[in-house]
C-alpha cells in the first residue's frame, strides 16, 4: 500500500545540490604493489567533459607499460601504473599527494585540465617529483606557473595557433576577415583566446564577435543565432572536450556556411560527433596520420590492442611514458632529481614525428613539429575513424623547432 | 532591428523549452505521484541515447524512435518492481540515496560497455534541413523535436487527467487508504508510472542524441537542469514544469544574447529568484509552512 509522501521542497532542492555534485565521482583504480617494481604514477579526469580524452590517455599509457614490461622492463624491472581520476583541481592535488607519499611512485603522467595541471605541477615542486603533463595547453603553466618539476609534452596554446594559423594564412582567411569566437570560460579557454587574439588581430584580421560559454552548456542555439546575426566571415572555437562535439553537431544541424576553424583540438570530439557534422581547419600536436615508421608503427600496436586508432591524447601519455623509460635506462637510476635535470640538458627524443623532440630548459616545454588538418566531405570518409585530411606539418624541415615554442619572454623563472 | 534578433531568440528559446521539458516531465511526474526524488533520471535519458545509437544501424531512426522508450519504460517497470517500490514508505532520504546510486551504476556501466568517448550520431539525412520564417532560421529536426515534446505532453496529460488510469493515480496520491478501501490496489498503478516517467527519458535520449555528444556523463550533465525546472514549476504541478521550461529556455537565450558567460548560470538565478518571491513555485501546491 503506498501512502501520501511527506515531501517537502526542501527534499526536492536536496535532491538538485545531490544531483550537481553527482558529475564529480569518480573510480579509482589502484593496482596492488610489489617491491621490486618501478610504479608510475597516472592521473587524467576520466570522468566530465574531458572524460572522452582521460580514457585515451589511459589506454596510450597502459599500452607504453605492454611494450616495456615485454621489452624485459626498465633496469631489470617491471613498470607498473597506478591509474587514478583527477576528477578536478582539489582531488588532483591531493591524489597526487598520496601518489607520491602512499604509492612511492617514481614520478606522474598526465592531466588534462589546465587548472588540475597547476595543483599537480605544484605538487610535483614541492615533493621535488617530475611530472609530464599530457594534455593541459595553457600557456600559463609554462609562464609564470613554471617550475623545474612540471615538464610539458603536449603543445602549449601558442604553439596551437601558430600551427593551424599558418595554415589559416596561406588559405587567406585571416587578413581583413571578420572573425567570430567561442571560448570554453575557464582557466584554458581565456588563456587560448588571448593567444589566438592576438595572432589573429597582428596579422590583420578583426573580431566582431568573442563568446564565453559555460563548460557546462550542452545547447549552443542562442549562440548559434547570434553567429548568425553577425555574419562573420570565419568562426573560431576555442572550446574544449564535450563542447566541441556538442557545438559543430549543432553547428551543422543550424546549417550554418561561415568556415570554422578552431585553436584547441582534440580528434576523440570530432570522432564523437558523428557523420556530416565535422567541418573546418584544426590544430593537432599530433594525428594518427603522421606518416613516420615509429608513427605508423605506432598506430597499428594501438589499433591491434584497442580496435580503434590512438588520436592527440594518447600519444602524449604513451611518449611520456617511453621517455621516462629510456631516461631511466640512460641513467641507471630513477632518482628524480636525476631525472628532471636529464630531460633539461635537451635529450632529443623519437616522439613519433618526422624530427626528434627535445625539452627546452627555459621553460620544460617539449619543442616539436605541430600538424593541421582538414575536415574530409562525408562522402569521402573510408570508415568513422576517416575524418580529416592532413594538411601537412610547422615548421618546414630547414626552420628550427625553436619558431613553434612559446616566446622566451622571461615569464618563466625556473630556480637555479 | 534588435527587437527582430531578441524575438529571434525568444522563439528559439521555446523550441530549448522543449528539450528541457522532455526530460523535466518524467521526473516531475514521478516525484508528484510517486514521491521520489530520482536522482538517476538522467541515467535513463542517457541509456535512451544509447539505445538509439546502438539500435540505428539494425532498425534505423525510426525504429529506434519508438523501440527505445520503450525498452527504457520496460527498465523502468523492474526498477520500480525490485527498487522504488520499496521506498515509498521511506525516509526521503533513503530514496535519495537509492538513486544517487543507481545514477552513479548506470553512468559507470555505460562507460564500461561502450567507452568514455563520445559514440558518432547523426541526424538522419531525411530529417536534415532548416525551415526559414522570413529571416528566422529553425533546423527541421528542432522543430520535430518540439512536436514530439507537444504530443508527449498531450498523451501525458490525457492519461492523467481524463482517463480512468489518471483518477486511481490521482486518489492514490490524496488518499492511498482509501483507494485500498475500496479494493483498489495501487501497485499495478504505481508501476505504470514510473515505467512512464523513465520512459519519457528515454525518448528525450533519443531525440536529443543527434543534436548533442552521446557519452556517459550526459545524464548528469542534463539532471541539474531537469531539476530546476521542476522546482521552478511547482511541485505537483503539470502545468507549472510546462511553463517553467518555456521561461528557462526563453531567460538563457536572452542571457546568452546579452551576456553570455552567464547562459547557464541565469537558470539558477531565475530558480533562486522564484523561490524568493514565491516559495511554491510558479504553480505549486500551497504548503503552509513555506508561505
Amino acid at each position: 500500500m503506498v501512502r501520501p509522501f511527506d515531501f517537502t521542497r526542501r527534499t526536492l532542492l536536496k535532491g538538485a545540490a545531490s544531483a550537481t555534485t553527482l558529475v564529480g565521482i569518480g573510480m579509482p583504480a589502484i593496482v596492488k604493489a610489489q617491491a621490486d617494481v618501478i610504479r608510475i604514477g597516472h592521473l587524467t579526469p576520466v570522468t566530465g567533459f574531458l572524460g572522452p580524452l582521460g580514457e585515451f590517455a589511459q589506454m596510450g599509457v597502459r599500452l607504453a607499460a605492454e611494450e616495456i614490461n615485454a621489452a624485459g622492463g626498465v633496469l631489470g624491472r617491471p613498470v607498473e601504473l597506478v591509474i587514478e581520476d583527477s576528477v578536478n583541481p582539489q582531488t588532483a592535488s591531493a591524489k597526487a599527494e598520496r601518489l607520491i607519499e602512499r604509492d612511492k611512485v617514481a614520478m606522474i603522467i598526465g592531466e588534462i585540465s589546465s587548472a588540475s595541471a597547476l595543483a599537480i605541477g605544484q605538487v610535483a615542486n614541492r615533493t621535488k617529483t617530475v611530472f609530464i603533463n599530457t594534455g593541459a595547453n595553457s600557456d600559463a603553466l609554462r609562464g609564470a606557473s613554471c617550475n623545474p618539476f612540471t615538464f610539458h609534452i603536449e603543445a602549449a596554446n601558442s604553439m596551437m595557433v601558430l600551427a593551424v594559423g599558418n595554415y589559416l594564412k596561406s588559405e587567406n582567411m585571416i587578413k581583413g576577415k571578420k572573425w567570430y569566437s567561442l571560448t570554453a570560460d575557464y582557466a584554458f579557454g581565456h588563456d587560448l583566446f588571448r593567444v589566438a587574439k592576438k595572432f589573429v588581430t597582428e596579422n590583420g584580421g578583426e573580431f566582431v564577435g568573442e563568446e564565453l560559454v559555460p563548460t557546462d552548456a550542452t545547447d549552443f542555439s542562442p549562440y548559434l543565432l547570434k553567429i548568425r546575426q553577425a555574419r562573420p566571415d570565419i568562426v573560431a572555437s576555442n572550446l574544449a572536450g564535450n563542447q566541441i562535439t556538442n557545438f559543430i553537431k549543432q553547428y551543422a544541424e543550424y546549417g550554418l556556411q561561415f568556415p570554422i576553424t578552431g585553436f584547441g583540438f582534440d580528434t576523440a570530439v570530432a570522432w564523437g560527433a558523428g557523420k556530416g557534422n565535422f567541418s573546418g581547419i584544426w590544430p593537432l600536436v599530433w594525428h594518427h596520420l603522421v606518416d613516420s615508421p615509429s608513427s605508423k608503427n605506432y598506430v597499428s600496436a594501438f589499433t591491434k590492442k584497442y580496435g580503434k586508432p590512438p588520436e592527440n591524447q594518447s600519444w602524449g601519455d604513451y611518449n611520456s611514458l617511453k621517455i621516462v623509460a629510456q631516461s631511466f635506462a640512460e641513467l641507471k637510476s630513477t632518482d628524480p632529481q636525476k631525472l628532471a635535470e636529464h630531460l633539461r640538458k635537451g635529450a632529443k627524443f623519437d616522439i613519433l614525428k618526422s624530427r626528434e623532440g627535445y625539452f627546452r630548459a627555459y621553460d620544460n616545454q617539449m619543442v616539436q613539429e605541430m600538424y593541421a588538418v582538414r575536415a574530409k566531405d562525408a562522402n569521402k570518409m573510408k570508415d568513422q575513424w576517416d575524418i580529416y585530411d592532413p594538411l601537412g606539418s610547422v615548421p618546414g624541415s630547414s626552420d628550427s623547432l625553436e619558431v613553434l615554442a612559446p616566446p622566451q619572454d622571461g615569464a618563466c623563472k625556473m630556480p637555479a | 532591428m534588435a527587437i527582430i534578433f531578441l524575438l529571434e531568440q525568444v522563439l528559439n528559446g521555446l523550441l530549448v523549452g522543449a528539450y528541457y521539458l522532455l526530460i523535466a516531465l518524467g521526473l516531475s511526474l514521478i516525484f508528484s505521484l510517486g514521491g521520489i526524488v530520482n536522482l538517476a533520471h538522467g541515467a535513463f535519458y542517457a541509456i535512451g541515447a544509447y539505445l538509439a545509437v546502438s539500435l540505428t544501424p539494425w532498425i534505423g531512426f525510426g525504429g529506434a524512435f519508438f523501440a527505445s522508450p520503450l525498452l527504457v519504460a520496460l527498465l523502468g517497470v523492474l526498477i520500480e518492481r525490485f527498487l522504488f517500490q520499496k521506498f515509498y514508505r521511506a525516509d526521503p532520504i533513503l530514496s535519495l540515496l537509492l538513486t544517487f546510486g543507481l545514477a552513479m551504476i548506470i553512468e559507470q556501466s555505460l562507460r564500461m560497455t561502450f567507452g568514455a568517448a563520445p559514440l558518432p550520431f547523426s541526424i538522419p539525412p531525411a530529417l536534415r534541413g532548416q525551415v526559414f520564417v522570413g529571416d528566422f532560421i529553425y533546423p527541421r529536426y528542432r522543430l520535430i523535436i518540439f512536436g514530439v515534446a507537444l504530443a508527449a505532453v498531450t498523451a501525458t496529460w490525457f492519461l492523467v487527467y481524463r482517463t480512468a488510469f489518471g483518477r486511481v493515480v490521482r486518489a492514490g496520491v490524496q488518499n492511498p487508504d482509501m483507494v485500498g478501501a475500496l479494493g483498489i490496489s495501487l501497485q499495478p498503478y504505481m508501476t505504470a508510472v514510473v515505467a512512464l516517467g523513465l520512459g519519457l527519458a528515454g525518448l528525450a535520449g533519443v531525440l536529443l542524441a543527434p543534436i548533442s555528444g552521446v557519452h556517459p556523463a550526459m545524464g548528469a550533465e542534463i539532471l541539474t537542469a531537469a531539476f530546476v525546472v521542476v522546482v521552478i514549476g511547482g511541485l505537483g504541478s503539470f502545468w507549472g514544469v510546462i511553463a517553467a521550461a518555456a521561461l528557462v529556455g526563453v531567460v538563457r537565450g536572452l542571457t546568452i544574447y546579452f551576456f553570455p558567460p552567464a547562459g547557464e548560470a541565469s537558470m539558477y538565478l531565475l530558480m533562486a529568484l522564484v523561490l524568493l518571491l514565491r516559495p511554491r513555485g510558479l504553480l505549486g501546491e500551497r504548503i503552509q509552512k513555506f508561505e
